[in-house]
């Protein structure tokens, strides 16, 4: 299946988007870098769908990982802890080369 | 309201009941307004739905008591029942103490 | 807990005591279960029928496929590239949302959260748990993991990386527990014994091999 428009390993950037109504991006991790972990498939569009409509033509959804610890200043685990959050492609834009650490893919 | 992750809370209450069979029967209304053979409503317009929700019904609450709150919405929304007919039929229960 | 139902209405008074709450909120669920049912959009046997389908569900499906997984290494792997071909292998049907196998190792344990909903692999886990779908473990989940792990008594080895997985979307995720030591040559119907549902979820480790009482 083609990647769309993110390769796995990629960094991206979770987008805020001023959508009012239903979405299924989390707002703690909006604004934030993650690494695509993979392409999970081709959806409907929830956004979309939560109105009647059907959602086509299907749009496809990531699995991104984040480090714990960029999300939460309070984080108490391990600096190593990730998190891995289903996103829209909608949602996400390509992230500069050299903007952090990087850790293993 | 719904978006919850990261928001402070309490420690997590180790609940294992079971659901009661009024919860048994909301859920499994939820399953059939969502599938092929009824088809009223699909997922996301039930989370739509549930979402908005006003905040301090949400939290009042329980979890099969939204989803209740949430099919009736959806129903009189779609103009598959009527809001009055609902009330109507709610009200001749309670007088027959049912 | 209250269970007011507040869509604007007022209470009609009444002569004798309150309704006990309880009642109030399934007299709601009669009357539009009953409208529904004579307006022909579903039946009494439908929902009768679906109970019953709920009730005869339960975690033993994934005990299933996590301990065929555990006794087969290739089964592993396509339960790993593609979950819901893989179970459909053990007869199980996952025509439903995709889903995808999380395997835990010795640097990396996965726990598994809805925080949006409370979106759960149901038809490998039967309906969740209550605590599944509460606030507190929709919040903190994602934020504490590691102090949510020690309120349910678990306690990671160091170096282990935990991995939080939020099923935001369409796919719902299905936690592969380490296989307990001490298990070499058990059949499939032993191992999946250690196969807890909170290990599935990643709240909790597989239970160990002692914790079987001897045959």
């Amino acid at each position: 299946m083609a990647e769309g428009p993110f390769a796995p390993g990629s960094l991206v950037r979770v987008l805020d988007l001023p959508v009012k109504g239903h979405m299924r991006t989390p707002t703690y991790v909006r604004g934030h870098q993650g690494y695509v972990e993979r392409l999970q498939g081709r959806f409907p569009d929830p956004e979309a769908r939560a109105y009647g409509s059907s959602g086509l033509p299907p749009k496809a959804l990531y699995l991104v990982r984040f480090r714990q610890k960029d999300l939460w200043p309070q984080y108490k685990g391990d600096a190593a802890d990730t998190i891995a959050v289903d996103i829209f492609e909608h949602w996400l834009s390509p992230a500069g080369e050299g903007t952090g650490v990087r850790h293993g893919a | 309201m719904h978006d919850m992750g990261g928001m402070p809370a309490g420690p997590v209450e180790r609940d294992e009941h079971d659901p009661s069979f009024a919860e048994r029967r909301v859920d499994a209304l939820m399953m059939l307004m969502m599938s092929p053979a009824v088809g009223l409503f699909n997922v996301d317009e039930m989370r739509r739905t549930i979402e908005s929700l006003p905040p301090d019904i949400y939290q009042r609450h329980d979890y099969y008591e939204r989803w209740l709150y949430t099919i009736e919405r959806l129903l009189v929304e779609k103009g598959v029942l009527k809001q009055a007919e609902i009330d109507a039929r709610v009200a001749e229960l309670e007088k027959q103490g049912g | 807990m209250a269970h007011d139902r507040d869509h604007g209405d007022h209470h009609h008074p009444h002569p004798h005591q309150k309704d006990h709450p309880v009642r109030v909120w399934e007299r709601r669920e009669s009357a539009i279960r009953s409208l529904l049912i004579e307006k022909g959009f579903l039946s009494a046997e439908q929902i009768h029928r679906k109970i019953e389908e709920w009730d005869h569900k339960s975690f033993a499906q994934g005990a299933r496929v996590v301990a065929h997984a555990w006794a087969n290494p290739a089964y592993e792997a396509r339960l790993l590239a593609d979950a819901n071909a893989a179970t459909a292998e053990l007869g199980i049907d996952t025509t439903g949302p995709k889903i995808v196998a999380l395997k835990n190792t010795a640097k990396l344990h996965h726990l598994v959260v809805c925080t949006l909903c409370s979106c759960y692999p149901r038809m490998l886990l039967g309906l969740p748990p209550a605590w599944y779908k509460s606030a507190e473990y929709r919040s903190r989940a994602v934020s504490e993991p590691r102090q949510v792990l020690a309120e349910f008594g678990t306690m990671l080895p160091p170096d282990t990386e935990l991995r939080v997985v939020d099923s935001t979307a369409d796919c719902r995720y299905l936690v592969l527990p380490r296989r307990p030591a001490g298990t070499e040559g058990w059949d499939e119907a032993k191992l999946a014994h250690l196969v807890s549902r909170d290990s599935m979820i990643g709240v909790a480790p597989a239970l160990p091999a002692g914790s079987l009482l001897p045959a």
